[in-house]
């Protein structure tokens, strides 16, 4: 079953096109990167699919379900979460009570005005916490924590809403390498565990071609390709747009 | 030094006689309308110099407690109660805006304790919200309106346009204007109505507008600031060549000196037009003040100066300061003043001080009042009969 | 009107725009770079105005004009240099506080300097006469105005455009740290804005001498005029600003030629109202570029055992204080409790919330009218009114607060500030419901809350428990929801919340806790009237907040408290009190950046 279908999708700024009639899907469970070089219009497919940018034109299904028009908060409790390509948490809280704003908003529980705020011990935090090898790290304000930790955090926050499918904008970007590979395989193992969709942009092409299912290649705005890491890998155009330079640097 | 030696004199002395004074609270808006309250702050300090110099009252020195009251309702009643709880005041004097003394005027019936309301002009504080804690020194704006009447009549003129600063002073002037003009003068027309915010008139579209209307007179209530800029534009524009201009307040020293060279000749005002006024009892005060304070006084020293008096005479006569013996004593009270004699009228406690009605003219490269007289007060009042369906008490 | 007052009526629009224009440009070009909403603008004029009119009796018009602008300029690189500098990085609208108490400096220099009463320039040599237009007299000078305006426009669009510093300006008004990392010397560059921003308010001051006395006054009715203008033209626009200032100056002659006069009280805040819902960056201004992550709001810490402590203590001497002392105290300590719940408050939406208000100050005052009415004009008993009238204000907050949310950062501050105004005006104007300016007398509380240890009673439990659950939202899960939309919108939105529905709340909130404070206040004085809702009391509550310091959470109770005694014991006390009530805020914002509470606000 598709979990996200994104048909036609067009949107451009001012006359510039950003993306330009993008056509493709993302299955249950599966890991789908995508690729291309700086401006060819990743974070805008991922603002629109997320909800906070609307598109000129084409479709968003998810589940089946037409999605274009609902804010990015309607989308998140359908189950689309989103982690953001500079690390977005909430800096005047500690890194449990973060991960417990985020749960009880799926709960529907942060309107309460006058009970007291204990989600941060919770069970369920904590695990959240665990899962991202920041438990020992709970009680620190967000303000304090390493930029990586910062990533972490935020890939737990986007758990805490318990997504079917999570957008990750570059979710190792700002790391050391070392670090990448780690926070890639944890992404891969829990997605894979909890049958989450994972769509990703990524510019560590070995980040990319470990632990993507399939591949989708973006260059201005257009779609170019599409396969299995191995079918991108060896597709003419991909390697004349995009690899190409990237073997040059390396 | 001298100066310093004997401020500390005066402290000590103050000190030592503190237990045998009368405390008279005074609250004002120093700061915020500094040009008529600075020379008023001087007339009451001569005032208390006299009182204390002659004796003061049946052998009891009179202490003014001074408070500035912010110049809003709010800090101002926090200030009045400050001097009634705290300094024990025998009674209140004081205030300059409308909703400023309104308000204390309030708080005065609350808390039971006499206020003598010296320059706040409403017509309300004495009429539809006056209470008997409350008397009023100055000639109210219905007052000071009616004494431009009979002038305005004589003019035979039936376009008038109205320029007024918005707020209750600059409203109720031109409601008053607008009402007894209709009676005296059948026919009257109001051709235009300026209501510009009060200090932020924007002159020149105003003298523009009012060219506009074609008036063949003006009823002007501005003052201060406004009236300054009014005066400019009015005189560069020519709206005052084939106009006649009456302008409430407009012969003050306070707002006619800074017109100077540019004084507009034969406006009528009222006013005070003190270096003219020959009778003993001003030519008394004119001499003192200027002795004291080496300058000459404006109309708000004469109100300050006043409501001194008025308030140590309403001590004196009512033997102490137990507040129902100081309103009996202030309910009709009569005194002499440098405006001749005043009665505060025991039906709504507004004194008959009345004021000067009478052209501007120049001379010298100042503004000066010309063909003026006296109008008192008395005779400037509505009847008992309609003041008494306005009070409710 | 005839086609010769349209005629005659717009070139007034344009002559005052000139004026408007200049003192607007200057704010706008300070705040683009430093960020810094500078409050003493209008100071800055003003002391341009006293300046010129002093020195144009010593060296004549001509030269005194650019001689006052250039003191003024002047002036303006030392407060910057001596002042505002220690504090670029200090919690943002510190910088505010700071202005605030540089304008209360230089009030009380130009009393003490020229006096209290009004000086009127002399006219300008060459242009004292009129011309004839279209049959009608036009003052020679008005017309040099008209075209000094666009002259000033074109002189700093030629510096901006042309000149490398000017270049540099513009970089810093697009992109702060960019221009930092471009090697930019920013203590220099910041001087240097400051001062030409001060020069042109003083220029604009200097230049209006022949049309307008100067007086102590002007600076607060200029700031607010410039306020409006820069906010209208976009921040940090000169384009923008040109454009305002025509707009501003052009409605308010034909509302006056037209017989609208009364209009003139609010039509810029009608304007700039309905600008900022339509466009929320202004006429010509730009959306801004958002903060970058890091900058994000320091950690809100629970409340120290300390911070409890202190404040149970205080509790309890408070209930126990009637015991020993009566009378004036109990008035002052009434006073002070009022403003620490509407400081508490506006610091609700301010601190947690993030969401500036320039007119929180609408809600009390609503409030306090509410309370007025229900019990003069409806005759309600008064337990009754005071219970009823704060949904007054919160119902205003909702009304208000759904535009307001809609934008963000100085822009909505302005919303608010416009929509205060425009109540305030209602107020004012509006004689046969609310009493006009008088306002309304024989508001009291019911006898058994008349005396003053029972009223005061009442105003310690209402407002106590007001300022509790306050602080308990700050920390339930909608408190919690708010601080998210706070840090991060994006994320709080992509986590599902919805981030305006959130602040709405607050808004909403803060303004019935604000009309709780103004009803108290109106019952506690007896009258009401529309001073409860001007700008001053706005400003007053950001100073306690700010004084308080916003990231604390009992700071803005502890301002309220010190800046009410001090206005009551520095009035009492010190002629030059403004002064005074300056040089303590000055010293409190250099050696407490952080706000008063941020003493008792121990680490966890």
């Amino acid at each position: 079953m598709n979990m996200l279908a994104v048909k036609g999708l067009s949107k451009s700024f001012g006359g510039v096109r950003a993306v330009e009639r993008v056509n493709f899907s993302v299955a249950a469970g599966e890991l789908l990167a995508m690729i291309g070089p700086n401006g060819a219009g990743k974070t805008t497919c991922f603002n629109l699919i997320n909800g906070q940018l609307r598109p000129d034109a084409g479709e968003i299904y998810f589940e089946d379900r037409k999605i274009q028009g609902l804010p990015p908060r309607e989308r998140c409790r359908l189950g689309l979460g989103r982690t953001f390509q500079v690390a977005a948490t909430f800096g005047s809280m500690t890194a449990s009570e973060n991960v417990a704003v985020a749960r009880l908003s799926r709960e529907r529980k942060l309107g309460s005005l006058f009970t007291s705020f204990r989600g941060s011990s919770g069970k369920e935090t904590r695990a959240l916490l665990a899962q991202v090898g920041m438990e020992s790290q709970a009680d620190r304000p967000c303000a304090e924590l390493a930029y990586g930790d910062l990533k972490r955090i935020e890939f737990a926050l986007a758990l805490a809403a318990r997504p079917r499918l999570l957008l990750m904008d570059e979710p190792t970007a700002g790391m050391a390498s070392a670090e990448r590979g780690e926070l890639m395989r944890l992404v891969a193992d829990i997605a894979r565990r909890e049958n989450i969709a994972v769509l990703f942009t990524e510019h560590d092409m070995d980040v990319v071609f470990r632990h993507a299912d399939r591949v989708i290649v973006l260059a201005d705005g257009e779609l170019i390709a599409q396969g299995t890491p191995a079918e991108v890998r060896a597709d003419a155009q991909v390697r004349r747009v995009y690899l190409g330079e990237e073997a040059a640097h390396a | 030094m001298s100066k310093i030696a004997l401020s500390l004199l005066l402290f000590i002395a103050a000190g030592t006689v503190s237990a045998q004074t009368i405390k008279i609270g005074e609250l004002n808006s120093y700061k915020v309308f500094p040009a008529f309250l600075e020379p008023y702050k001087k007339g009451w300090e001569l005032a208390v110099e006299e009182i204390n110099r002659a004796g003061g009252i049946n052998g009891r020195k009179i202490e003014v407690v001074s408070r500035d009251d912010g110049g809003n309702p709010g800090d101002a009643v926090r200030v009045a109660e400050e001097l009634i709880s705290r300094e024990n005041v025998a009674l209140l004097t004081g205030t300059f805006a409308s909703n400023v003394g309104l308000a204390v005027s309030n708080l005065a019936a609350q808390r039971k304790i006499a206020f003598i309301a010296a320059e706040p002009l409403t017509d309300k504080i004495v009429w539809e919200n006056g209470n008997r804690y409350t008397f009023r020194l100055r000639a109210s704006t219905y007052m000071q309106t009616a004494m431009l009447i009979p002038e305005a009549v004589k003019l035979k003129k039936v376009r008038w346009a109205i320029v007024y600063p918005n707020y209750e002073y600059g409203q109720s002037a031109t409601a008053s204007f607008k009402k007894l003009m209709t009676q005296a003068q059948p026919g009257v027309q109001f051709v235009g109505e300026q209501a510009p915010p009060l200090g932020k008139i924007d002159a020149g579209a105003v003298v523009q507008a009012l060219i506009d209307a074609k008036p063949e007179a003006i009823f002007s209530s501005l003052f201060a600031t406004d009236l300054q800029k009014f005066v400019r534009e009015g005189n560069l524009r020519g709206l005052f060549k084939n106009t006649v201009v009456f302008n409430l307040l407009g012969g003050e020293p306070e707002y006619l000196d800074p017109l100077k060279d540019e004084t507009p000749e034969g406006w009528w005002v009222t006013g005070y037009p003190w270096n003219e006024i020959k009778t003993p009892a001003h030519q008394k005060f004119l001499d003192a003040y200027r002795k004291r304070w080496n300058d000459y006084p404006r109309l708000g020293s004469v109100v300050g100066y006043t409501a001194m008096y008025s308030a140590a005479n309403a001590l004196r006569k009512a033997g102490g300061t137990d507040t129902e013996k100081l309103i009996a004593a202030l309910k009709g009270l009569e005194m002499d003043t440098p405006f001749g004699p005043i009665v505060y009228r025991a039906l709504d406690h507004q004194s008959t001080m009345g004021a000067y009605v009478g052209q501007l003219a120049r001379k010298g490269g100042k503004g000066v009042m010309v063909n003026w007289r006296f109008a008192d007060g008395a005779n400037f009042l509505p009847s008992f009969e309609e003041v008494r369906v306005l009070r409710k008490d | 009107m005839s086609s010769s007052s349209v005629l005659i009526q717009f070139l007034n629009g344009l002559a005052g725009a000139s004026s408007l224009f200049m003192v607007a440009a200057g704010l706008s070009l300070i705040f683009g770079v430093t960020r810094v909403v500078n409050f003493a603008h209008g100071s800055l004029y003003m002391l341009g105005m006293y300046l010129a009119v002093w020195l144009a009796e010593r060296v004549g018009f001509w030269a005194a004009v650019p001689l006052a602008a250039v003191a003024v300029g002047v002036i303006g690189a030392l407060a910057e240099i001596s002042v505002l500098r220690r504090i670029y990085k200090a919690p943002e609208l510190l910088q505010l506080l700071a202005t605030f108490a540089l304008l209360l400096l230089i009030k009380d220099f130009a009393l003490w300097a020229w006096g209290p009463e009004d000086m009127l320039g002399p006219r300008a040599p060459g242009f004292t006469g009129a011309v004839e237009i279209a049959g009608g007299a036009f003052p020679q000078y008005d017309l040099l105005l008209i075209i000094l305006g666009p002259v000033v426009l074109g002189f700093l669009y030629l510096v901006l455009k042309k000149t490398r510093w000017g270049i540099l300006v513009r970089a810093a008004t697009e992109d702060r740290e960019m221009a930092g990392a471009l090697g930019v010397n920013q203590r220099w560059l910041f001087t240097g804005v400051f001062a030409l921003g001060a020069l042109l308010a003083g220029l604009g001051g200097a230049l209006q001498i022949p049309r307008e006395p100067a007086s102590l006054n002007i600076d607060l009715s200029v700031i607010s005029d410039a306020f409006v203008v820069v906010v209208i033209g976009g921040l940090g626009s000169i384009p923008g600003a040109f454009l305002a200032a025509l707009l501003i100056a052009e409605a308010k002659a034909f509302c006056i030629g037209l017989g609208y006069s009364q209009a003139t009280l609010v039509i810029e805040f009608v304007i700039m109202a309905a600008v900022l819902v339509v466009r929320p960056w202004g006429l010509l201004g730009r959306m801004p570029v958002l903060a970058r992550p890091g900058t994000a709001e320091p950690p809100f810490a629970r409340p120290s055992l300390r911070l409890r402590w202190t404040l149970a203590i205080v509790a309890a001497a408070l209930a126990l204080l009637p015991v020993v002392s009566g009378g004036y105290t109990l008035v002052l300590l009434t006073d002070m409790l009022i403003f620490a719940l509407f400081a508490a408050s506006l610091h609700f939406i301010m601190g947690p919330g993030g969401m500036y208000s320039f007119g929180h100050a609408a809600y009390f005052g609503l409030g306090a009218y509410a309370a007025g009415m229900l019990v003069l004009r409806e005759k309600f008993p008064m337990e009754l009114a005071l219970a009823l009238a704060p949904f007054a204000a919160g119902f205003a907050a909702l009304v208000f607060g759904w535009f307001c949310v809609r934008l963000s950062g100085v822009y909505s501050a302005m919303l608010t500030l416009a929509f205060a105004q425009i109540a305030w005006s209602a107020v004012f104007q509006w004689d046969a419901l609310t009493g006009g300016s008088n306002g309304m007398v024989g508001v009291w509380p019911a006898p058994w809350l008349s005396s003053k240890p029972a009223y005061y009673f009442l105003t310690l439990l209402v407002c106590a428990s007001g300022i509790i659950f306050l602080w308990r939202m700050i920390y339930s899960p909608f408190g919690h929801a708010l601080r998210a939309a706070r840090d991060s919108p994006l994320r709080a939105e992509a986590s599902g919340i919805d981030v305006r529905a959130t602040q709405w709340e607050a808004f909403a909130i803060a303004g019935l806790a604000a009309g709780v404070a103004g009803a108290l206040y109106a019952f506690s004085k007896g009258s009401i009237s529309p001073e409860a809702l001007g700008i001053q009391r706005s400003v007053d509550g950001l100073v306690m907040v700010m004084l308080g310091g916003i990231q604390t959470l009992s700071g803005p109770v502890w301002g309220a408290a010190l800046f009410t005694w001090l206005q009551d014991a520095a009035a009492r006390n010190v002629d030059y009190w403004r002064a005074a009530t300056g040089i303590v805020i000055l010293a409190l914002v250099l050696v407490l950046p952080r706000g008063v509470g941020s003493l008792l606000q121990a680490r966890q």
